[in-house]
């Protein structure tokens, strides 16, 4: 039975927005969680039955993720294109921003293999073929992704608030995964 | 751990609900949006309500679970399916004026790719009802063509995709008594009795 495509975008809309966020930043994720519900939507009806959707349409959200890197990289920086300032609202949002910006900071395939598995729930194996390298290699890149997160995360917060991710100075060790078993 | 770092990480409904909207708007814009649909409330319960680009495809009652309709549109016309309210606005408001005693005949465009057939032919038939009047089955087999097809009549107003816009509540049996209803005998029956009054 083939789900009507709303429930699709029901399920898996929200993921495919912090994949899109993670990968491209803020200015870019709207733009490319659209195109990937759209080019998913054109191509649903010819989607066998058996197949894992969401990592379908991460496969589509990456190809357009790759699509507006490469646009990004023909175009000149644009000086405004800077993160956003801390709110005054409170500290949720301010968390948020500077988890998003640790991410954004990443580099791709760090980004990429903290995405589509941490985020997606993608097993390593089928991250790999998303980021043309070895399970291992994709494994490798989460693992520094995390720590580098995790060191950057920290730094760039205050102390009193963030003891759940605060590690000692230099502790660089492997962390352990969630979706890891 | 992964999951306390990631928990910070959210995006708001707003946001969401602009997207949204921006998918249906570019699905429209390339043709494949097949089914756009939305729900109403009724005093006969909610109301789903489907169109394809031809127009409105079906109506379904709460008890026929608008979950199983949608997936039954899926399978029988496509899967390229978004709630989209703003593609059924004119046929929810006059539905709703239908409701409200304003409206006693619908003026939108219909779409009977669901019904095949003698069943077609039956529900273009039943227009010729008038708001208010009751026609029984026999005379509706007659009407369209077949006077020995009663039962036929019968399963097509009992599979008719568009109740109350399609009006196979005005169908009852040659003995007076009600006679089936996709939406409940109770919902022919309060839909009948408003007829009767406005």
């Amino acid at each position: 039975m083939v789900q009507p495509f709303e429930d699709v975008v029901a399920e898996h809309g929200a993921v495919v927005m912090r994949v899109c966020r993670a990968m491209l930043g803020k200015a870019d994720a709207d733009d490319a969680w659209a195109e990937t519900f759209l080019a998913a939507l054109k191509a649903y009806p010819n989607l066998r039955p058996e197949s894992n959707v969401r990592g379908w349409l991460v496969t589509i959200a990456h190809r357009k993720a790759i699509d507006q890197t490469r646009t990004r990289a023909r175009q000149p920086l644009p000086v405004g294109d800077v993160p956003d300032s801390p709110s005054a609202i409170g500290g949720t949002v301010e968390h948020d921003t500077e988890l998003w910006a640790a991410l954004e900071a990443l580099p791709f395939k760090q980004r990429g293999a903290v995405a589509y598995h941490h985020l997606a729930g993608m097993p390593y194996a089928e991250v790999a073929v998303l980021l043309d390298s070895s399970e291992a290699a994709a494994r490798r890149s989460a693992a520094d992704g995390i720590a580098a997160l995790r060191t950057r995360y920290s730094k760039g917060t205050r102390d009193d608030e963030h003891e759940r991710v605060e590690r000692p100075a230099g502790d660089r060790r492997p962390v352990r995964r969630a979706h890891d078993i | 751990m992964i999951d306390d770092l990631f928990a910070a990480l959210t995006t708001s409904d707003d946001a969401e609900r602009q997207l949204h909207r921006r998918l249906v708007d570019e699905a429209e814009r390339d043709g494949v949006l097949d089914v756009s649909y939305r729900t109403i409330d009724s005093p006969v319960g909610s109301l789903l309500l489907a169109a394809t680009r031809e127009g409105l495809v079906r109506v379904a009652f709460d008890r026929e679970d608008h979950d199983a309709v949608l997936a039954r549109l899926a399978a029988e016309i496509s899967p390229r399916i978004l709630r989209a309210p703003h593609r059924l606005d004119g046929a929810a408001t006059q539905l709703d004026e239908y409701f409200g005693g304003r409206r006693r005949t619908f003026d939108v465009p219909i779409d009977l790719q669901l019904a095949h057939g003698f069943r077609r032919t039956v529900l273009t038939h039943l227009g010729e009802i008038a708001y208010g009047e009751t026609a029984s089955y026999a005379m509706v087999a007659a009407a369209s063509g077949s006077p020995a097809a009663v039962r036929a009549v019968g399963s097509a107003c009992a599979n008719n995709p568009l109740p109350l816009v399609v009006p196979c509540h005005r169908v009852v049996r040659s003995d007076g008594s009600i006679g089936q209803y996709l939406g409940g005998t109770d919902a022919k029956q309060a839909l009948l009795a408003m007829e009767a009054v406005t």
